[in-house]
């Protein structure tokens, strides 16, 4: 009997085998064969580089995360609208500036779109955008330090979604509002809503050397919700498309009161004509009250500047610069294909999606053949526009991205998939489930004329059963699609950190070598930097004491500080003097009610600490900079506030 | 001009080469390090391959209590001087000495040079042996006596976590043409002595 179990075992491996021979060509099977082959694809060797950055959007973490791609490992969180007591951004001295809004200091923010600028319609690398959802702002970071340097606050707006999308040589990046409000807020009863709520279309325009942000102007729409935006390319450069939904101007359940409408819009805006409007004088400047934050990488200090007017436009005032495309049931992604020609409304609660063409949208302009108006907005007739449907794709249809090829991929939350149809012939290619729920999709180089390909991934709102449990609170999960085929091919699911909106990707070798290892401490400009270990001091202004501090393996100096008394308001200051890459030091002190700082080479930051203690507090470097590292450390005395222990420090040698 | 003549112009002028490029260049490499750190030695300059090279090879060192290395040094000084009256005297041998003379220039030139790779072994020896009494870590060789950190004068060496590279550079071959330059310029010069 067991020799029969033996040989039935046998036969049924070397059955197995074979099976897993035939079935190695075709990309449907599941063989050991194949699955080494999908490792591959992903796997890279220790040491070796990813070929992909991915600058995925931390949604409620406030941040922007970077990635790489084809290995999904994460390599950086850059804090961005959020308070991160890693490094100390939001805490120290120093950087507190950059979170200061017309509402105050705001520890947190609502991250959604990042976008890469762009020169002749292809992603440059210099900077990244990212919107900030609650309180409208637009931050810039810097993509040779991969640091937040800008952010500016957008007045007029609520619920800054459909943003932050740039232009072809990034003249602007684009803030739209999701939720209308009175403009300027006023007391009034929400059940007025309709007809006295506007909708701000901000145009902020980058300065071509420096990137500085401004706001040029702001489109003041009918009271819709401005979902989704996307910029013309190509042709079509110099307009803008906006997704609306709740054209019916609903204040209260809009998931029933705002989806009544067959059709809503997507909104037409020719930037360029209102810019030379703008450039001729038009416009008007209406008070305002907006923060604008600048971090200047010299001084490594930040500063807030309130902004006190912006210039706003009346639609109607400028004839032919806006139009609505009507777009059937509350499309949410609105999409603009690599050629420009393409405009893709995702109609959410619809099951086909709606395509547009420009040339079609030019020509109804030219010919005046409107469908009536909205608020003295021309409606162009939806026939008119159609370029073409993509019939019974899915459910639920969210964002399309492009991969250069003639191909488009659209998510489809309902149905948790993407889906690859074809521009032009709108013929379904292919469909991947995605798990679950999927939201944005990204493709290296995503919003330009030229999308890198190769690579897709999906970013899904629920992760259930995809990794180990974690409890009830799990992070998201994405996944990786191999797009360089006629099929898409799984590749692999990784776990996203927040939530994860939409990404920006592209090719690593753009920015790879620009990116700095240190800060010349030649160029540190900072008021209170000190350059040696001998340069260091301590300064007191009436209770303000000012230590003005170094580090350098292994010590700080001075490490050894008396004459501080409680009641002081004590600001340690401290240059980190290394110029090695990635040797960082960090500070904390006992009872420090703020968080560390992480200094990097050649940086200053600083530090508040109020000690409220008599006694002897140790300070420590918090980065295992060196072999002595632990012994990097010192110790700070305070003194009864009445006492007269005179301020003295030292390091190398006892304090007399 | 006779040919050696010329030769010895052209041999006279060639170790001027070492104002132009470095003389000699110090590698260190360790895992941490994927970019090694790295010094090169001019006539009259230490300076770093890479920015920071020479301040992160004396935090290094501190831990074993090497000196900094110096921002200038004597040699700095004396070897430029060396090669500009070389130079001159070479010159000077090219329009009006004869072939002995180039022999007289060549074996001047060998004996500066040597004298300055001693020199050079000096600094480098007490660079590595000269240690901080105080230094953070101290090392010593298995018969108990203190370890030395030096350089290899020429060639590769393992100190510490560290391999280290020490080897001549476009300046010193500039100035080894030159030397070599001289004594053919006394072959041929002889050569042709002989023939008239």
């Amino acid at each position: 009997m067991k020799n029969i179990l033996k040989s039935i075992v046998a036969m049924l491996s070397v059955l197995v085998a074979f099976t897993s021979c035939n079935n190695s060509g075709n990309s449907n099977g599941k063989s050991g064969a194949l699955s080494s082959n999908i490792a591959e694809k992903v796997y890279v060797a220790p040491g070796e580089h990813d070929s992909h950055y991915a600058f995925i959007s931390g949604g409620y973490s406030g941040n922007l995360t970077v990635y790489g791609l084809p290995s999904g490992r994460m390599f950086k969180e850059i804090p961005v609208f959020s308070q991160f007591p890693t490094s100390g951004y939001g805490y120290s001295e120093e950087t507190k500036p950059m979170l200061n809004t017309s509402h105050g200091f705001i520890p947190w923010g609502d991250s959604h779109h990042p976008d890469i600028s762009q020169t002749n319609g292809e992603i440059d690398g210099r900077f990244i955008f990212i919107n900030e959802n609650n309180t409208p702002r637009i931050a810039k970071i810097d993509l040779t330090t991969f640091e937040t340097t800008e952010i500016i606050e957008v007045p007029n707006s609520a619920g800054n979604h459909s943003s932050s999308f740039v232009t072809e040589n990034t003249e602007y990046v684009v803030a739209g509002t999701r939720f209308s409000v009175p403009v300027p807020q006023r007391d009034m009863p929400i059940k007025d809503y309709k007809g006295n709520f506007q909708g701000a279309l901000s145009f902020i325009s980058v300065a071509p050397e420096t990137g500085n942000m401004d706001i040029k102007f702001q489109i003041l729409m009918p009271g819709f919700n401005y979902d989704l935006s996307h910029p013309g390319r190509g042709k079509s450069h110099g307009w803008f498309f906006f997704t609306t939904y709740n054209t019916e101007e609903a204040s209260t359940l809009l998931e029933v009161n705002a989806s009544q409408n067959d059709k809503d819009f997507i909104a037409a805006v020719n930037w360029k004509k209102i810019e030379e409007y703008v450039n001729n004088g038009g416009g008007t400047m209406m008070p305002a009250d907006y923060a604008h934050n600048v971090y200047d990488e010299h001084t490594h200090t930040a500063t807030s500047t309130m902004k006190k007017e912006v210039r706003v436009v009346n639609p109607t005032d400028v004839p032919g610069a806006v139009f609505f495309l009507p777009t059937p049931k509350s499309p949410h992604g609105c999409d603009v294909d690599p050629s420009g020609e393409y405009i893709i409304g995702n109609g959410k609660l619809s099951s086909a999606l709606t395509v547009h063409s420009f040339t079609k949208m030019l020509d109804a302009v030219n010919n005046e053949k409107f469908d009536g108006e909205a608020y003295g907005i021309p409606i162009l007739k939806f026939e008119d526009v159609l370029a073409g449907t993509v019939e019974s794709s899915g459910l639920g249809p969210l964002h399309t991205e492009f991969d250069g090829q003639g191909n488009a991929y659209t998510t489809f939350f309902i149905s948790s998939e993407v889906v690859k149809w074809k521009l032009g012939t709108w013929e379904v290619i292919d469909r991947k489930p995605t798990y679950y729920s999927v939201g944005h999709l990204t493709i290296p180089g995503g919003n330009s004329r030229k999308p890198q390909g190769k690579y897709m991934f999906a970013m899904n709102k629920i992760t259930k059963d995809r990794y180990l449990p974690t409890g009830p609170e799990l992070e998201h999960s994405a996944q990786l699609y191999d797009i360089s085929g006629e099929k898409m091919e799984l590749l692999l699911d990784f776990p996203t950190h927040g939530e994860p909106h939409y990404a920006a990707a592209m090719e690593a070798d753009i920015i790879k070598e620009r990116s700095k290892k240190i800060y010349n401490l030649e160029d540190n400009k900072h008021p209170y930097a000190a350059f040696s270990d001998s340069d260091t001091k301590v300064v007191r202004k009436g209770n303000e004491v000012h230590i003005y501090m170094t580090t350098i393996r292994s010590h700080f100096s001075p490490d050894n500080i008396e004459g501080i008394k409680v009641g002081d308001k004590v600001y340690f200051h401290i240059t980190n003097l290394e110029q090695d890459f990635d040797v960082p030091h960090g500070f904390a002190v006992l009872g420090q009610n703020t968080s560390e700082l992480l200094i990097m080479p050649g940086q200053t930051k600083s530090s508040v600490w109020e000690p409220t203690k008599v006694g002897i507090w140790p300070f420590y470097c918090t980065d295992f900079c060196s072999a002595l590292h632990q012994e990097m450390q010192g110790y700070i005395r305070v003194s009864p506030a009445n006492s007269n222990t005179p301020l003295k420090w030292s390091m190398g040698e006892d304090i007399e | 001009m006779k040919k050696s003549n010329i030769i010895m112009f052209i041999a006279a002028i060639l170790p001027l080469g070492l104002f132009l490029f470095p003389l000699w260049k110090i590698t260190l490499e360790a895992p941490q390090y994927p970019t090694p750190l790295g010094m090169y030695i001019h006539i009259n300059d230490f300076s770093d391959v890479n920015p920071h090279d020479i301040k992160n090879i004396n935090l290094m060192n501190h831990y074993v209590g090497m000196k900094y290395i110096p921002e200038a040094i004597p040699e700095f000084k004396i070897f430029p001087a060396g090669i500009l009256i070389t130079t001159a005297i070479g010159l000077i041998i090219a329009f009006k000495g004869n072939y002995k003379w180039f022999l007289f220039w060549f074996i001047l030139m060998m004996a500066l040079s040597s004298a300055g790779l001693y020199d050079f072994y000096i600094w480098e020896h007490d660079y590595g042996h000269n240690l901080d009494p105080k230094a953070i870590m101290k090392f010593t060789n298995p018969d108990g006596t203190q370890m030395g950190f030096q350089p290899p004068l020429f060639g590769s060496k393992d100190i510490l976590n560290f391999r280290a590279h020490s080897y001549p550079q476009l300046g010193a071959l500039f100035l080894g043409l030159g030397i070599a330059g001289g004594f053919f310029a006394y072959l041929v010069g002889k050569k042709n002595h002989k023939k008239a």
